[in-house]
């Protein structure tokens, strides 16, 4: 299965990803219109300390820690890929404590929790944070090999 | 309007050829037979043929053909002849005798001289004989205004003019030679009336050429073969072509498969398929010789003392069959001009893109520039 | 900054499209954007901007561009701004003033003159989707005489040659004056496409040496980075005689680039300037350069054919003689359009002579002398696409060099600030944070598409001629014609007007 892998070597910190992201999950369309001026809330973050920077969004792992800590069931695991639906998700941030990666995070309501998935929603399956790295720090692949 | 050697005149063509392998002398009425089923494939600016063994009596004498332009240079004759005397022995001397014909007509002065270089000076030119000669008839071209080496071999000669091949052929009385081997060629050139120089064949020595097609590496090839004193006065295919057989045959002394292997080199996608040791060979010869690959359309007749070879280009972008029949071996441009001499030709066969069909005489004591090492 | 130099450069944001996302901020090495925390907006300060378009290339809106100001003095055509403000500028430092890449003064441009041929009746267009196109070359030697053995058979007696998949390689660029992942794109394209990149004068990475055989290692003045191993590394040495951008100028990577890798390649301590002579200090004339040449052949086992580049200056095709009857077996001639990581701007406006001229006179030179089989010649000094490729191997050629088209490829948006270190793209920058901006990894995948792209239009152009192999493009001129020139320039480029 296609999954995100970062590599932290071809990072350059811009935080482009985090933008595309955002603009993906809010429908794709015109960037300028559906950011300008509202903070944004994307799915992948970029870990950024000045001299280090990568990207960080959901793995999508085999046994999701966030799934099995969702009080409200939540999270399922449809096609490898780790989903929540909004209408059964309680807001308890449960998962967003149980994800060693900090992947999870609270949606732009705080009513419930957002994270990745793999744009499968929005842009195609392609996912608009790949797409649009301009180093090629975020890949959609297979297998991670390049990573 | 500019003629050949001012402007450079891209033509399509006939092409024949006549062959006996047991040396046996036809006179050129078959060969004119021959090419004239192919009239459409000329346009009446140019005809010519070449015959070998048709001077037996003059056979160890370099038979000099020459135009003069009498009208435009009255001295032409005269410088020649001046600079042949400094140079050779003229053991002989006279006009070419020609018919009057009304399909024929403004032909410059022509005549013919049997030579041999005077020792004194080849020696001083440290040269050898065929060296010496080839380089004499290229100055001629290349100095003399108005005078022009048209063929220069031994018992061999060329004979050609502006008209069609049939017509230039009946004009030399072409009928009354005797020779083992002719070719011939009718010319289609595309802008001017040319001249009497710039029809084909093209002879260097007791090479040949006559050519059909247009070379798209021409200027690539000439320029480089001008490196070695040859002076590509006339700016044709059939010249360059000639000229590249000389240098590689004859100065560089490779084989006429060789040679043919350089100027229709295989693709590098053939070639790397070889069995050992031809692919070596070949890509060598690419490597070393590449300024000399002749690319776009062209299938010739090489003549030479003793044989003939036909070679067409690498992509077969010209039509060409040769044939077999007893002793005889024809080749033209089109099947039917063979069948026209020889209607129940044994074996009439297309060579593949860049083979080489290489014919010689039973005889092998017949040795002349071109004949195969 | 100099007080009296206006910016030439403004950027305009279009605020409608901005959503203050700070790329270009964190972008800009010259440090030209900011975020405003008390508007929420961005700001620029133009004065810094050197037009590189890092930003505009990133920003995600499309709200970036830079313009050129319209700030102007009182007109005057004898003294353009430009001569204004280098006045100011070399009044302010009493320095040389320095320029990277080619120039970018509107001298004549011959390619741009020259039209090609195309067959039509005569002879048959070639279709390269349906016939094969050759376009594999050999460079060096060819005049050996022929050898038999006992069998006959001839003896590939030629000296070692380069083979090329096609006549063209990136031309050299030290590692120093461009970054390690702009050599590690070079090396891995030209393996990809079976022809070589050339280290210039900075050595070759210990990372690169299994990309030897399409490499061609560079031995110049100052010597950098040479050692037996290098020699043996590469598909050629070439001795770096001049630079078309800088001719009789030597070079001057200062200290603080020479840190890490970059001073271990060279050889020299970190921190220490690497000054490259304008001569090679132990060729004073040719029969010194003789020497090096086979000083050279000998350090290789006569393994590697030898390059001598040259910047093409006034006499060239005199200088191309002399250099091919020094026994190196191909020429490479810069022209004096090339580009360059830094070189006076003096020098490198107004020194030497164009490539077109330059390579159309040595070929003609080498063929009166009938020694043009002895060498290979390379052409080099903007080759700014396939068509200014073909025209030269049409003048002569018998490859060409590329490299401001390379780094074109890298990402490069010709600002010409090499010599700032600052580069944006991580091209000709050594700060580990800009380096790693160029992903060798696309950067080769570019390199490969670009070459691979104009390696199709050459075909493409060679099949319109009748022709299905480069080498007998080489040298054919008569596929060219010339168009607003004079008698005298068309027979200096050995081509006839168009219409004749």
């Amino acid at each position: 299965m296609k999954k995100i892998y970062v590599r932290e070597e071809w990072c350059l910190g811009c935080h482009l990803c985090e933008y595309y992201c955002a603009n993906a999950n809010l429908g794709g369309g015109n960037m300028a219109k559906a950011l300008k001026g509202r903070p944004v809330h994307p799915r992948i973050r970029v870990e950024d300390d000045g001299k280090i920077s990568f990207a960080v969004a959901c793995r999508h792992c085999d046994e999701p820690l966030c799934r099995k800590g969702c009080i409200a069931g939540a999270i399922s695991v449809a096609d490898g890929v780790v989903c929540i639906d909004r209408e059964k998700c309680v807001g308890c941030y449960t998962c967003i404590l149980s994800c060693p990666y900090g992947a999870v995070l609270p949606a732009e309501d705080g009513h419930a929790v957002q994270k990745c998935e793999l744009c499968i929603q929005t842009a195609g399956g392609s996912p608009a944070c790949a797409e649009h790295c301009p180093n090629r720090a975020i890949v959609f692949e297979e297998g991670g090999a390049s990573a | 309007m500019p003629i050949e050697g001012q402007v450079r005149i891209p033509s399509g063509c006939a092409i024949a050829g006549i062959f006996s392998r047991s040396g046996e002398r036809m006179s050129g009425d078959d060969v004119i037979r021959s090419i004239a089923v192919m009239h459409d494939r000329s346009n009446g600016l140019g005809g010519g043929f070449a015959g070998y063994g048709i001077y037996p009596d003059y056979a160890a004498y370099y038979a000099f053909h020459l135009f003069y332009q009498e009208k435009k240079h009255p001295d032409a004759q005269q410088q020649c002849e001046a600079f042949l005397r400094r140079h050779f022995y003229i053991i002989h001397a006279g006009v070419i005798p020609t018919r009057k014909i009304p399909e024929i007509t403004d032909e410059p002065r022509i005549w013919r001289y049997f030579v041999l270089p005077l020792p004194e000076k080849q020696e001083t030119s440290q040269l050898d004989e065929q060296e010496f000669t080839a380089r004499c008839a290229l100055r001629i071209n290349a100095e003399i205004e108005g005078a022009f080496v048209f063929s220069g071999g031994k018992n061999m000669g060329v004979f050609k003019g502006i008209g069609y091949p049939e017509d230039v052929g009946r004009f030399y009385r072409l009928e009354e030679y005797g020779g083992y081997s002719w070719t011939a060629h009718g010319r289609y050139p595309t802008n001017t009336p040319g001249w009497w120089g710039g029809a084909h064949p093209f002879g260097l020595l007791d090479c040949t050429v006559v050519h059909n097609g247009e070379i798209s590496s021409y200027d690539a090839n000439r320029r480089f073969i001008e490196m070695f004193n040859y002076q590509c006065t006339l700016q044709t295919d059939t010249e360059v072509i000639t000229y590249i057989i000389d240098y590689l045959h004859r100065k560089q002394g490779l084989s006429l498969e060789e040679t043919a292997a350089v100027v229709s080199a295989p693709f590098w996608s053939t070639l790397e398929e070889m069995p050992e040791p031809d692919r070596s060979t070949q890509i060598y010869l690419r490597k070393r010789f590449s300024n000399l690959l002749i690319t776009g359309p062209f299938s010739i007749i090489l003549g030479f003392e003793g044989g003939q070879m036909v070679l067409g280009d690498r992509l077969k972008l010209r039509g060409m069959v040769v044939g077999n029949h007893g002793d005889r071996f024809y080749a033209a441009s089109e099947e039917c001009a063979i069948r026209a001499v020889c209607p129940d030709i044994a074996k009439v066969w297309s060579p593949e893109a860049g083979e080489p069909v290489i014919v010689t005489m039973d005889r092998k004591e017949a040795a002349g520039t071109c004949a195969p090492r | 900054m100099d007080l009296y130099v206006h910016p030439l450069f403004e950027v305009v944001r279009n605020e409608k499209k901005c959503v203050a996302c700070r790329a270009c901020e964190r972008q800009c090495s010259n440090c030209v954007h900011a975020y405003n925390p008390d508007t929420g907006e961005m700001e620029a300060d133009d004065s810094k901007c050197v037009n590189c378009h890092r930003c505009v290339s990133l920003c995600p809106t499309k709200a970036l561009k830079i313009i050129l100001t319209d700030h102007c003095f009182r007109p005057n055509a004898n003294w353009p701004g430009e001569n204004i403000n280098e006045v100011y500028k070399q009044a302010n430092s009493g320095g040389v003033l320095l320029s990277s890449m080619g120039t970018p003064k509107p001298h004549p441009v011959y390619f741009d003159r020259i039209l090609l041929n195309a067959s039509q009746v005569t002879n048959p267009p070639i279709d390269p989707l349906r016939e094969p196109m050759e376009t594999r070359v050999f460079l060096g030697k060819k005049s050996q005489k022929l050898e038999r053995n006992a069998e006959g058979q001839l003896v590939d007696n030629l000296t070692p040659q380069i083979p090329l998949t096609m006549p063209l390689l990136f031309s050299a660029m030290s590692f120093g004056s461009i970054s390690y992942n702009a050599h590690a794109s070079l090396a891995r394209a030209a393996a990809a496409l079976g022809i070589c990149y050339n280290t210039g004068e900075g050595g070759l990475h210990a990372d690169f040496y299994p990309y030897g055989p399409h490499t061609i290692v560079q031995v110049a003045s100052g010597r950098f980075g040479v050692h037996g191993d290098y020699l043996m590394a590469g598909a050629a040495v070439e001795i770096k005689m001049g630079q078309g951008a800088k001719p009789g100028i030597g070079g001057h990577l200062p200290g603080h680039k020479i840190a890490g890798d970059v001073a271990r390649t060279r050889m020299i301590p970190p921190g220490s300037d690497a000054i490259s002579p304008a001569p090679h200090h132990d060729i004073y004339s040719i029969e010194d350069l003789r020497q090096l040449v086979y000083s050279l052949k000998a350090a290789t086992g006569n393994q590697k054919p030898i390059i001598v580049k040259i910047a093409a200056v006034h006499n060239v095709a005199a200088i191309a003689s002399g250099v091919a009857r020094s026994g190196a077996d191909i020429i490479a001639i810069d022209g004096f359009r090339g580009g360059t990581g830094a070189a006076p701007t003096r020098i490198r406006d107004h020194v030497g002579i164009p490539i077109e001229l330059a390579l159309a006179s040595v070929d003609a030179r080498l063929r009166e002398e009938g020694i043009r089989d002895d060498v290979s010649v390379i052409a080099g000094g903007s080759i700014r696409s396939s068509a200014d490729w073909i025209k030269a191997i049409a003048l002569g050629a018998d490859a060409c060099y590329i490299a401001t088209g390379a780094l074109l490829a890298l990402g490069c948006h010709l600002c010409r600030q090499c010599h700032t270190g600052l580069c944006n793209w991580g091209i000709a920058t050594q700060r580990p944070d800009l380096v790693k901006r160029l992903n060798p990894e696309i950067g080769a995948e570019r390199l490969v598409n670009l070459v691979h792209a104009w390696q199709h239009e050459l075909k493409e152009v060679m099949g319109g001629m009748g022709i299905n192999s480069v080498e007998a493009l080489r040298g054919n001129r008569l596929m060219l014609r010339g168009v607003a020139m004079t008698q005298e320039e068309l027979d200096i480029l050995g081509i006839k007007h168009a219409g004749v």
